[in-house]
């Protein structure tokens, strides 16, 4: 059995890859192989390895990664993740990457998917729409549309046919990943002490470069293997972090907030691993099954419009009461306009609710960590405080 | 088409000097304030209230309910030409609003915070529904759940899809049209009590496509030299009707047939276009714009350009409200469908290289110098990308671009001395390309 060092270790390997080996090689392997990369926060997956493909997740370069073409296209006031996946792009760490995917997440990604198609005009980019109408007959019928657009993309690149049958393969195999994806949350929200999120960071991080099947395995190891070490319990307060689903922060980001006296119990660094909140249907015509678990069984976020006032940023409390929290962190990234602008939001349902919260910015290559372990210390003591009271 | 010529009437403008009024901008200046005093007394009247946005704007559809519209947008830049938007974004970020987003936004949270009055003085009412046209723009889809948070009233949202591929697809006009018969339109009659009534839609639809033929003859005169319009100052002028309260409505009609008539006129006399320094004299250079304007410093800003003789002869924020230019018309034949057709067509819900190619065709039949980009730190639908987009054109027309960076309406983010220097320099550049032409300028 491996141990969690051991796994985290492999994890830490794929993580600091910016060559992205791993796909290479995967791609490598097999002829006819196909490698679909994707920005946060949602693509389907299934659809990509039904065509034969590996899904990679690309969220920017990180702090290692030294932006230097990347920002000649960019205003200062414009977030990191776009120059450093086009520093990726131009760098030619990407160059095996028979199609890109830009989700429906900002105007920042938006405008990124055509500013792709003139600068990789070889690479087939997409920009991929998601219904904000969640009407089954209305941007249900809408999204089956572009989910089947999308099918024919990934069919032309894959040169076959992407069948219902392999749909529905793949519907399992996520399903069973996102089984242990959320497996691995509770275990780390029942015993924080035993999951260290900067660990859980990378194995989850890991899912966006492996191979589905291969993720699956690492999944089960890090469970067995977290469940069976025995590590020191510390009074940290438990704390739920948002706002980091697209440009993602440095670990070393992760590492401060730990060890500042919080356990991260909750968070949606990478929802995409926990899109569907449960199975999608393996039966009957697996597209219509794709799109019904977005419209009614997906998480929230705020790149998502919430049609009810009433269910405004509850699934944030609802998250807090789940895991037990006892404050939430609000990091966002700088320039970050879904997160910057939902905040005065969810602020204003947490007061509501009698959760503390604290807000602050980052980027991905973030390097004074200082203020943050001081600023997450001072909240975690503030909630041993208001708690001893 | 001919329309009777029409003498200038002189009115007292706020500076010391008498300032002649064009009979257009006379008439929009009473169209605009006769919207504001319906908004005033919506409540008292009895009369419904939408708020809603200048993209993908409903406004034929909302009048088929007699409701009256409200538009943010058009708010915070009368707030901020009037510059009192300074004021009201420190107050929304007083309020926990951050200072990376956009500042329209925290411009209408701000000045609801501090009471909620129109650029007129009088107080803006409630709005009775929210009808989020969420086209080209991602903040739209924020702004008003901010504003649903606030009023706690009923919204209708319509989701507009991006033009990814760079056109539009028939699963984006299905599901526009969808949503306007199962969300938008029963919101609508449920928020006035009132039924719809297609041919109403029909007859305000017709009304809009005559007067989008005028504005578009008005757009396309810029192609003679000099040009009888300025683009861009003056365009955003000339936008006012058509993109927002009025589409549809026989005011807007009778406004361009005025402004047609007027712009004739300066044709065939050789004129220029108007500046409010009165006509500009000698036309030096042409110019394409992308962005938005500065409203904080618009008289400035615009200043910078007359006082050399520049001239914008098209922009693409006078696209953000549609592109009639490029052939779309209102059709009362297949109301919902063109609906649906020009919310998806707006400027903003372009791929961006779409908007390149749009932005070389202008350098090309506007047979302008070159372009210049006016990036706007608070409006990423506009802004990301436009690096790229300046080395394209350059790449594509061998045309100088240039870049000046501002708000919209943050005073905080206009630096008049930067972005004056920087078109002096691009002025020079110009020079150069035209190869001594023109004598350089001394630096």
């Amino acid at each position: 059995m491996s141990t969690t060092a051991e796994i985290v270790e492999r994890c830490q390997m794929l993580f600091d890859d910016l060559n992205f080996n791993y796909a290479r090689e995967w791609k490598a392997a097999r002829p006819g192989r196909i490698v679909v990369g994707f920005m946060p926060f949602y693509v389907p997956r299934e659809l990509i390895h039904a065509a034969g493909g590996l899904p990679l997740g690309v969220l920017g370069g990180g702090d290692q990664l030294e932006v230097i073409q990347g920002d000649a296209y960019y205003q200062s006031y414009i977030c990191r993740i776009p120059r450093s996946t086009i520093e990726l792009g131009v760098t030619k760490r990407l160059d095996f990457v028979d199609g890109m995917l830009f989700p429906s997440i900002c105007d920042v990604i938006r405008n990124l998917s055509g500013m792709w198609k003139i600068m990789f005009p070889n690479v087939r980019s997409r920009y991929f729409d998601v219904p904000q109408n969640y009407l089954d007959n209305v941007g249900g019928e809408f999204y089956i549309n572009e989910l089947n657009e999308l099918r024919e993309m990934l069919a032309e690149l894959s040169g076959r046919p992407v069948s219902d049958e392999a749909i529905r393969a793949s519907i399992a195999l996520y399903n069973e990943n996102r089984a242990l994806v959320r497996e691995v949350y509770a275990f780390r929200a029942r015993q924080p002490w035993k999951a260290p999120s900067s660990e859980v960071y990378l194995l989850m991080r890991a899912g966006l470069t492996l191979a589905v099947e291969e993720h699956n395995r690492l999944l089960r190891e890090y469970l067995e293997a977290a469940a069976a070490e025995d590590r020191p319990r510390h009074d940290n307060s438990r704390v739920v972090v948002t706002g980091v689903f697209c440009e993602q922060p440095p670990l070393s980001l992760i590492k401060s907030i730990e060890l500042a006296g919080c356990y991260i119990v909750d968070d949606d660094f990478m929802l995409v691993n926990r899109w569907e909140l449960s199975d999608v249907p393996t039966d009957g015509d697996p597209i219509a099954s794709m799109a019904k678990a977005y419209l009614h069984n997906s998480s929230n976020t705020s790149a998502k419009y919430q049609p009810d006032p009433a269910n405004k940023g509850l699934y944030l409390v609802e998250a807090v009461k789940r895991t037990r929290a006892e404050g939430v962190i609000f990091a966002s990234p700088s320039f970050c306009d879904p997160a910057l602008l939902e905040r005065p939001m969810l602020q204003r349902v947490l007061t509501e609710h009698d959760i503390p919260y604290i807000a602050f910015k980052y980027a991905e290559n973030s390097g004074q960590m200082q203020p943050i372990r001081e600023q997450a210390g001072t909240f975690a003591d503030s909630i041993k405080l208001w708690s001893a009271a | 088409m001919t329309a009777p010529a029409v003498k200038p009437a002189v009115t007292k403008a706020s500076g010391p000097a008498p300032v002649a009024k064009d009979s257009s901008m006379l008439k929009q200046k009473e169209m605009i304030s006769g919207n504001y005093a319906k908004l005033a007394s919506a409540k008292e009247n009895g009369v419904k209230v939408a708020s809603t946005f200048v993209p993908g704007n409903l406004n034929e559809l909302i009048m088929c309910f007699d409701m009256v519209n409200n538009l943010p947008e058009i708010n915070a830049i009368q707030n901020g030409m009037r510059k009192k938007t300074g004021a009201m974004i420190m107050e929304a970020e007083k309020r926990g609003h951050s200072e990376d987003v956009c500042t329209y936004v925290k411009a209408d949270i701000g000045s609801i915070l501090k009471g909620n009055l129109g650029p007129d003085g009088e107080q803006l009412p409630n709005p009775d529904l929210l009808l989020l046209s969420y086209t080209g723009c991602f903040t739209f889809m924020k702004w008003f759940e901010l504003l649903r948070d606030h009023y706690k009233c009923d919204t209708a949202m319509l989701h507009v899809p991006y033009q990814g591929d760079g056109h539009i697809t028939k699963n984006q006009i299905q599901y526009v049209v969808k949503q306007l018969k199962e969300e938008v339109i029963p919101k609508l009659e449920r928020t006035s009590g009132m039924k719809f009534d297609i041919d109403r839609l029909r007859e305000n639809l017709t009304r809009s496509a005559r007067a989008e033929e005028d504005f578009v003859w008005v757009l396309e005169t810029a192609k003679n030299k000099p040009s009888p319009i300025d683009a861009y100052f003056g365009g955003v002028y000339y936008i006012g009707p058509i993109f927002t309260a009025f589409r549809g409505t026989a005011d807007a009609e009778e406004y361009y047939k005025l402004l047609r008539a007027e712009i004739a006129e300066r044709l065939a006399n050789g004129q220029g276009p108007v500046t409010p320094n009165g006509d500009m004299t000698k036309e030096k250079y042409r110019l394409v714009v992308e962005g938005p304007p500065n409203w904080t410093s618009f008289r400035d800003f615009w200043k910078m350009f007359y006082d050399e003789g520049a001239v914008v002869v098209a922009s693409t924020y006078t696209k953000v409200g549609g592109l009639y230019d490029q052939g779309f018309r209102h059709d009362p034949q297949n109301p919902l469908e063109s609906l649906a057709e020009y919310c998806l067509g707006c400027y903003t819900n372009r791929n961006l290289p779409a908007r390149i190619d749009l932005i070389e065709k202008y350098l090309n039949e506007y047979q302008a110098d070159g372009l210049l980009i006016n990036s706007i730190k608070s409006c990423n639908s506009f802004s990301a990308g436009q690096l790229l987009m300046l080395r394209e054109i350059e790449r594509r027309t061998g045309k100088p671009a240039a870049f000046v960076e501002s708000d919209l309406v943050d005073p905080r983010y206009f630096s008049a001395a930067n972005i004056k220097n920087r078109l002096e320099s691009y002025f020079q550049m110009i020079d150069q390309r035209r190869g001594g032409a023109e004598p350089a300028r001394a630096a």
